[in-house]
Parts: structure tokens; sequence; C-alpha cells
């Protein structure tokens, strides 16, 4: 087992179709409300030009909303920040037409979509959007990307002494791609760590690194899981119920498939 | 706590130009390039590629079948090649299988899966039976399968930055063995030939009809290569070259053409010097990204000529392997640990006239000499820039 020491929830942001900031989702999970009956398609992140902002993939979309939300919240200036971004997938819908368009007219694909296939498309948009040099990273780790895209921004925020960014996303799977790739809905999540004990209250978050014959990770269990279940990145959604709870949690996430990652949550 | 150099205590690379150092050495020596007409896919682009010769009849063994793809028989080609399976086995027992991290770079991993399973879907749309295996359709397909062929169980990611994926394993395995969370880390990268990169590189006019002519006045574009390499990080008493630095960042400024003065290109790059204790002058080889796009040899040129003194010897090596993508980090820090481990210095490879915003650092012909420390750039869509910096092995 190793523990790294202890880092700082400076700001939090959530985005889904009818949980689309952390409010309304932090109210929900707690039970204090119903989620709202409306389902919004998409965010429409300032960052992005309005032309941009119709044309910009899902993933970039709600990635680049989160991150906002998330740096507002910790009062960081997003320039400033280095940033993990973490999907499951990827862009699962342009991973389809890529696949699609190859398997029929190879020669029309479209320049555009084939540059923002890469999984670093929503981290490029959102170095450029924020006008940000510090290093972004992009990475994926099949079930467990949440946990390890977690642990990647708190060991860099501990590395560099400075706070650091982490988004997390996936999007909805299309054509015969969903088939091994499932994946419902659009969901953006994100987090600011940091390593000073910042002015306003925030939450001590401690991470421990353990190996185990079978990971045991916490369930979610409140009335936002339904919300999120099927999407690829439902295994984050106990990390931020706790975050809602304002007591003391622990709960477990997956690292691998003989490791796990404990949370404290102070 | 900051950053702690780090023995490359076994490394290994499967190009087109060769399959292991020893290879790869006679090919910088001879000036053998590895590529070829393109002749891949059912309609192929009128272009020049590094392609692997053989992959094709070389499945993955039965234990592993479930990963079955060109990507990872590629992964598992360079596993076994300059004995980097034994060399992970023994650290194994050294360590524990806990505490070993795999870290791999990737631009596109397997997607050739996926784009094959819709060339062949079945009458109801769904996927053909033998490619109903959905850890080859996702990016962690590469990191999956090489934790499972070293028998690890530490921690595993698939890092995606495009072209930069495989030099930033090297900044993210470091800082996982300085916080604890590893002991040793195989880091490396592994990208393969398909139709999204040849058809969609071609989209953005960026594939040459030729063969690619990196820092050439009359430079056409690039030529996609196919590669593994794989490199095993431990802390010292480990012997073997050092690791001894990184600089990572961002351009800012769009996601396929890099900034036009540089910018990130030399915010990495001061970064590395800083973080390695060099000076300019201290660097004696320098393996340029240098794919021969017309935008990226004009501002990388312009940023060695004015960073660097002209005696540091600076070349592409891409003329041998093509861009090998999310794989070009760990094929160009292997040149660069060959660089230092054999005193040779490969010049840039089907290169006639450099481009005039080149300084005299930049070389086409071969040299040798002695290597002590030398840098390694790359940089990638999105705007991710890394650059990594190693030095010869300490004498005892």
């Amino acid at each position: 087992m190793t523990q790294l020491p202890p880092v700082h929830v400076e700001g939090v942001a959530f985005w889904t179709a009818q949980l689309p900031d952390w409010q309304t989702a932090r109210a929900v999970i707690r039970g204090e409300s119903l989620p709202p009956q409306a389902r919004i398609a998409r965010p429409t992140p300032a960052l992005l030009a309005p032309t941009e902002r119709r044309r910009a993939p899902d993933t970039v979309a709600v990635a680049l909303e989160v991150g906002m939300r998330a740096c507002e919240a910790a009062g960081q200036d997003p320039a400033m920040l280095a940033a993990v971004f973490a999907s499951t997938h990827g862009d699962l819908a342009i991973s389809d037409y890529l696949c699609a368009t190859l398997a029929a007219t190879p020669a029309l694909i479209s320049p555009t979509r084939f540059h923002n296939s890469v999984h670093n498309a929503a981290a490029g948009y959102w170095s450029i959007g924020t006008k940000a040099h510090a290093p972004y990273t992009a990475l994926s780790a099949s079930v467990h990307t949440f946990g390890n895209g977690l642990l990647e921004a708190a060991t860099q925020a501990l590395s560099a002494g400075q706070p650091v960014l982490y988004v997390a996303f996936d999007a909805e799977a299309r054509g015969a791609l969903a088939s091994m790739a499932p994946s419902r809905g659009l969901l953006g999540v994100a987090v600011v760590l940091g390593v000073e004990t910042p002015a306003k209250p925030s939450r001590r978050l401690t991470l421990t690194v353990a190996p185990c014959d079978t990971p045991r990770p916490t369930s979610a269990r409140s009335p936002a899981a339904s919300l999120v279940a099927h999407n690829a990145l439902a295994p984050c959604l106990p990390f931020f119920e706790a975050l809602a709870d304002p007591s003391p949690r622990a709960l477990v996430l997956t690292l691998g498939e003989q490791l796990e990652l404990q949370v404290g949550l102070q | 706590m900051h950053f702690q150099p780090l023995v490359v205590s076994a490394y290994t690379l499967c190009t087109a130009a060769g399959d292991g150092r020893a290879a790869t050495l006679h090919a910088l020596r001879e000036r053998r390039g590895g590529l070829r007409r393109n002749d891949f896919s059912h309609s192929p682009l009128e272009t020049w590629i590094g392609r692997i010769a053989g992959l094709e009849h070389q499945p993955l063994p039965a234990h592993l079948a479930a990963w079955e793809c060109r990507n990872n028989r590629l992964a598992w080609r360079g596993l076994l090649t300059d004995g980097f399976l034994a060399a992970v086995a023994a650290a194994r027992k050294r360590y524990g299988a806990h505490r070993i991290a795999v870290v791999l770079g990737t631009s596109t991993s397997s997607i050739g899966a996926s784009e094959e399973a819709y060339r062949r879907l079945e009458p109801d749309g769904s996927y053909p039976p033998d490619l109903r295996r959905p850890i080859v359709h996702t990016p962690h397909s590469l990191g999956d399968f090489v934790q499972h062929a070293l028998q690890l169980h530490g921690l595993c990611v698939t890092v995606a930055t495009a072209c930069s994926s495989s030099a930033k394993v090297f900044a993210q395995a470091e800082r996982l063995l300085r916080a604890g969370l590893a002991d040793a880390a195989v880091v490396g990268g592994v990208d393969t030939l398909c139709g999204s990169v040849l058809f969609g590189f071609n989209s953005l006019e960026l594939v040459s009809p030729e063969p690619c002519r990196p820092f050439d006045a009359e430079r056409r574009g690039i030529n996609l290569g196919e590669a593994a390499g794989f490199a095993l990080l431990e802390r010292e008493p480990a012997r073997g070259p050092r690791f001894i630095g990184y600089g990572e960042s961002s351009d800012a400024h769009h996601m396929s053409a890099p900034h036009p003065e540089g910018l990130g290109a030399r915010m990495a790059l001061e970064q590395a010097l800083a973080r390695s204790g060099m000076q300019p002058q201290d660097v004696d080889y320098l393996n340029l990204h240098g794919t021969a796009s017309l935008r990226n040899d004009e501002v990388e040129a312009r940023l060695v000529a004015e960073i660097f003194p002209a005696g540091v010897f600076a070349s592409s090596t891409k003329g041998w392997t093509g861009h090998t993508l999310g794989a070009a980090g760990i094929v160009e820090a292997a040149i660069t640990l060959l660089a230092l481990e054999h005193g040779i210095l490969p010049g840039t490879l089907n290169t006639r006239r450099l481009d005039a915003a080149c300084g005299p650092q930049i070389r086409c012909e071969n040299s040798a000499g002695e290597v002590r420390r030398a840098m390694s750039f790359s940089f990638g869509f999105g705007g991710s820039n890394c650059v990594l910096a190693f030095a010869r092995e300490a004498q005892a």
C-alpha cells in the first residue's frame, strides 16, 4: 500500500443531460431535490466562439464546460493550470464516423473530424481556449479510467507543488461500435486539486494505492446513479456522491484488475 | 520533491528500419532506411510508408489471443526483441508484479481492428464474430495487452496525446516513481498503420508522394510509419544510460499546426534544459521531431538555430522510420540512447538541400564522436510538446 500526501479539492464541476451543473447534481445526490425533467442536449461552453460551439464535438463541449466551471469554483486562472484529461473511449461518434467512412469512401474523410479524432482533442481545445501553455495529458485505462486519472492529477499536483485540473468525460456510442464500447449519454466531471490549504473551505483528499485480489469498488447508491449508469464514466459517481456529502467519507475506486484506489475525503 | 534521474536499464525498438538495437544501429550507420511505396490497405494512396514486414503472419500466442490485432502483434514483437521480456521478468522478481507500472503511449491504438470490423460487418450490421472483443476497440487496448503480456499488476495507463504520447510517458513514469507509487516502470509506445491515419493525414494534405525529406527546402510532407518501442526505467544502482530530465508544454495555438514561433516547443525545451541542469552547449546530440511537414520543420529549425551553438549535432531520423506518430517519442528516445551508447551521430536521410531556416546544427551526413548528453523532441496535434534529456551511463 502506498499513500500519497493529502491534496485539497478546490473546485468541483459536473455535467450530464439532467444534472447540468454541480449544484443541481449535489442536490439530487443528497436527495434534496428531484432531477429536472428537462434534458439539455449538450453544454455550450463560453470558451468556444459561437460558431465553434455548434461545430465542436460533444466530448470537447462537455470537457470545456466542466473544466471552466471547476476552475471558477476553485478561483483558479485556467491558463495557469496543468491539466489531466481522462476518457475511457474518447469521442465514439467520431470513431464511428471514421470507421464507416473508411469502409465506404476513404478518400472523403473530413480533415476536421480527423484532427478532432485524437484522444487529446478536448485537451487541445481546452489549452487553445484558455491560452494555457501549461502541459496537459490525455489518458485512458478502460473501466479503470476515472481512478487512474484522479491519481495522475494528484501525483502531478504533489510533484509540481501546483494545483492541477482534472477533467474526465465519456460520450454516447454510435453505430456498430456501440456493441463493443457501450456508453450512453454525455457525462463530464472535473475537480481542481491543490496542495496548499486554500483560504475557503475545501475537502481534504487522501489517495492510497492498494494491491488486492479483486477490487471491491464502492457502488453508486444516490438518486443520480440511474441518470449516468450507462455512461462509460459511471464509475466516477461514488466519488462525487462522497463530495456531495459534507461529512468525512471513504470509498474505493478501481485502478486495475488487482489494484484499488482507496479514497478518503475529509 | 524534485525530479530524480532514472536509469534506462533495458530498451528496444522495432521500426521499418529494423528489429532491435543492433539492426537499427546497422541501418543508421549504413544509411539504409525502411521506407517503401505505400502498399497498405486495399486502396493505397500515393505515398511512402514505414511498414513492418511480416506482422500479417505473426499471430499472438494462444494465451494472449483475446488481444489479437495488428497493434498488439507489433507490441508483442517489440517485447520479444533485445531481451526486453526477460529484463522485465527479472525486474518483476526484484520488485514484485505490483510495483512495476506500465505507462504506454499511442495515437490510434488498435482502431485498425474497429476499421476492419466496419469493412466486414455481418448482414444485420453487427460485428464479425472474430472481432467481438471489446478490449481491442478502446484506446487502452495497448496498455492492457502489454500489462497482461508482462504479467504485471501495478499501475497501468495508456497515454494518447498524439505524436508526443510515448515521450510524455517518461515524464509520467518518473513522477510515479518519485511519489513512491512504483519501483520501476515499463514505458514506451506502439502505433500501427491504419486507414484512419493514412487517409486522415492525406485529408490534411500532409503526406508526401515521395520518401520524406526532413528539413529539405523542397520537402513535400510526411511518410507515416509504424513502430513499437519500450524502455525499463529504474532507480540506481541499476545500470544503463540515464534519463536526466523532461519538459512538457502546450502550444495553445491550433489543433493541427504548430505555434508559428515555436512558443510551446521552446517552453518544453527550456524546461528540459533546466530540469537536467544543462546549458544548450552541454548537449552533444539532438534528435529532432523533423517530420518533413512544411510547418513543423520550419518552426523547429528556427528554434534550434536560435537556442543551440553551431557545434551541436542535430538531425531527424524520420527518413529511416517514417513518422511513427504515438510511437515516435520512444523510437527517437531509443535512437538517442543508441547515439549515447555507440557514439553514432545519425544525419538526416533523404535530405538533399537544407531549408534556409536551418542553422549549422542540422546535418544531413552521419558523423561519429563522443555523445555524453542528448535530447529528443516530440511535438503533437493539439499542441502537445515534450522534450526528453538523456545522459550516458555514469562511469564507475
